[in-house]
């Protein structure tokens, strides 16, 4: 099977695999690569699904399953595979992997993110001995046991109720002042109406303690600087998450001071024809809904991105002939004119190809040229521009046309 | 991979000389099922050497809390029945566990 794609996706959650949806249902060779085994990013590792719009009853791996389903419905590839570097030569982008190259004309990045660490003192040494980042992998060791969850975002609050499952005693450690939480109006209600969940507000976690495994946590009162030796099995980490970026080290790519990826509302990153689509973007919401609309955005701009590359290319940078590329917009009425004068020329029996750009709806090469103001006309031979002018009277351009090929021919 | 239970777990790993490698698994958990596959392939380039077996929580939890295994995916190498490495967590990936197997054998 062929390696060169229309479009890559890299990550394979809600984002990925919308932005797969919409590529492959466009015809789009696509390919989403996906490092873990299964597809579904961070929420397929959560239980309940209560907000995807349309779909009242569902569970959140199932609603990732059918997301999968529907790529898969119109042709889109998946993969397994960790991205490690991609190398932008233009039109053509090579994304690697660990052990296999791939090339594209476009790359959606929506790799998203994961738990943040705290790096206190024994997190590192109590790694699957007490300490977990994972509640549904860990939560079976805990049956009639007492745990710790620190954090109290969307994540922190659901994964404690989650817990109190299995465990006798579940503590939430909030660092806000008390009745105060980041989570959602909604799990705090259910929080705080478990029987089995306790707090300890204004709180953090200063080090984790024990002997083979975890006996107790140090939490430590923020506004009074007091210390608790708090007996516990385990501790729970739901601090927030950080974006998966560091394979974007060598590139180009620029991220914001946090490493999630600047990009524009139309999910355009600094480089033409890479985009950045759900938690991995700078943004405020990450939700499901919102990494999908994302991946749909980036899709479809990146569908527009390569009918006009591969047009330019096609008609312009690899003409055996001349090229007069007129930049014009149906709503300036100057343009339409120029152009129809230029027609008038037939510069085409002379051996001119005529390639006309819309300056509205073809930004890209528009930009590329740097066209201020319209019209301007571009003479490019052999992909450069040997004559570029704004605003010409038809003698202008027939002096860079016409008389400029008798010279030639002289 | 020799798959463990309460029944063989001393006999295979504890009172068995040389390195035994065992990968405490759980069929919620992504990232052992994402590794296992991993471990098989090191079990076949370092299978003469090391005894590759794995050990499913369920039903073995008390098991695996006694060998202190409390978090998801744990790889833990034994040599001559005693606890040498404990590697756990998100990081865990075919280098770091090679590496380990390399210390020991």
């Amino acid at each position: 099977m062929s390696e060169n794609y229309d479009m890559i996706i890299v990550g394979g959650g809600p984002a990925g695999m919308s932005a797969a949806i919409y590529g492959s249902r466009s015809k789009l060779k696509t390919l989403v690569l996906e490092s873990k085994r299964k597809t579904g990013g961070q929420v397929a590792t959560y239980e309940e699904m209560e907000n995807y719009p349309g779909v009242p009853e569902t569970s959140a791996p199932e609603l990732m399953e059918n997301f999968r389903t529907h790529a898969e419905k119109f042709d889109a590839e998946f993969a397994k595979g960790e991205v490690i570097d991609i190398v932008n030569n233009g039109f053509e982008k090579i994304v690697k992997t660990k052990d296999k190259e791939y090339t594209a004309k476009s790359v959606i990045l929506a790799t998203g993110a994961e738990p943040r660490k705290l790096g206190i003192k024994g997190e590192e040494e109590f790694k699957g001995k007490g300490v977990s980042y994972c509640a549904t992998c860990d939560a079976e060791f805990y049956e009639g046991l007492e745990v710790v969850v620190i954090g109290n975002g969307n994540s922190a609050v659901e994964e404690a109720i989650y817990l109190t499952k299995f465990a006798d005693k579940v503590t939430i450690v909030v660092i806000h002042e008390e009745g105060v939480m980041d989570a959602e109006k909604l799990f705090q209600e259910r929080a705080f109406a478990n029987d089995k969940i306790e707090f300890f507000w204004n709180s953090t976690v200063e080090e984790i303690k024990g002997e083979g495994l975890v006996d107790s946590v140090v939490v430590k009162n923020i506004k009074t600087g007091e210390k608790t030796d708090f007996e516990c099995d385990g501790v729970f980490f739901f601090v927030g998450r950080v974006p998966s970026t560091d394979f974007l080290e060598n590139t180009e790519i620029e991220l914001n001071d946090n490493n999630y990826i600047k990009a524009n509302d139309n999910m355009e990153t600094n480089i033409p024809g890479i985009y950045a689509a759900g938690d991995v973007r700078e943004k405020v919401v990450r939700q499901v809904i919102t990494a999908a609309g994302d991946g749909a955005t980036a899709a479809v701009m990146a569908q527009s991105y390569l009918e006009a590359e591969e047009y330019w290319q096609e008609n312009v940078v690899e003409s055996a002939k001349p090229v007069i590329v007129s930049f014009w917009s149906p709503t300036d009425n100057e343009s339409i004119e120029t152009i129809g004068k230029l027609e008038e020329l037939g510069l085409e029996d002379r051996g001119y190809k005529m390639v006309k750009i819309d300056t509205y709806k073809n930004k890209l090469i528009t930009d590329r040229y740097n066209v201020e103001e319209i019209p301007t006309i571009l003479k490019i031979e052999d992909g450069e521009v040997k004559e570029r002018l704004v605003n010409p009277m038809i003698e202008d351009v027939k002096e860079v046309t016409i008389e400029n090929l008798e010279e030639v021919k002289n | 991979m020799l798959e463990l239970n309460k029944d063989n777990f001393d006999e295979e790993v504890l009172e068995s000389d040389g390195v035994v490698l065992v990968d405490f698994w759980g069929e919620n958990c992504d990232l052992c099922l994402d590794l296992m596959p991993d471990v098989e392939d090191l079990a076949e380039e370092y299978g003469d050497d090391v005894k590759f077996c794995k050990l499913n929580i369920k039903g073995n939890r008390r098991l695996a809390m006694g060998q202190q295994v409390l978090g998801l995916p744990s790889i833990v190498l034994y040599k001559d029945g005693e606890k040498k490495e404990h590697l756990s967590g998100e990081d865990v990936d075919r280098d770091a566990i090679e590496e380990a197997i390399k210390e020991l054998i």
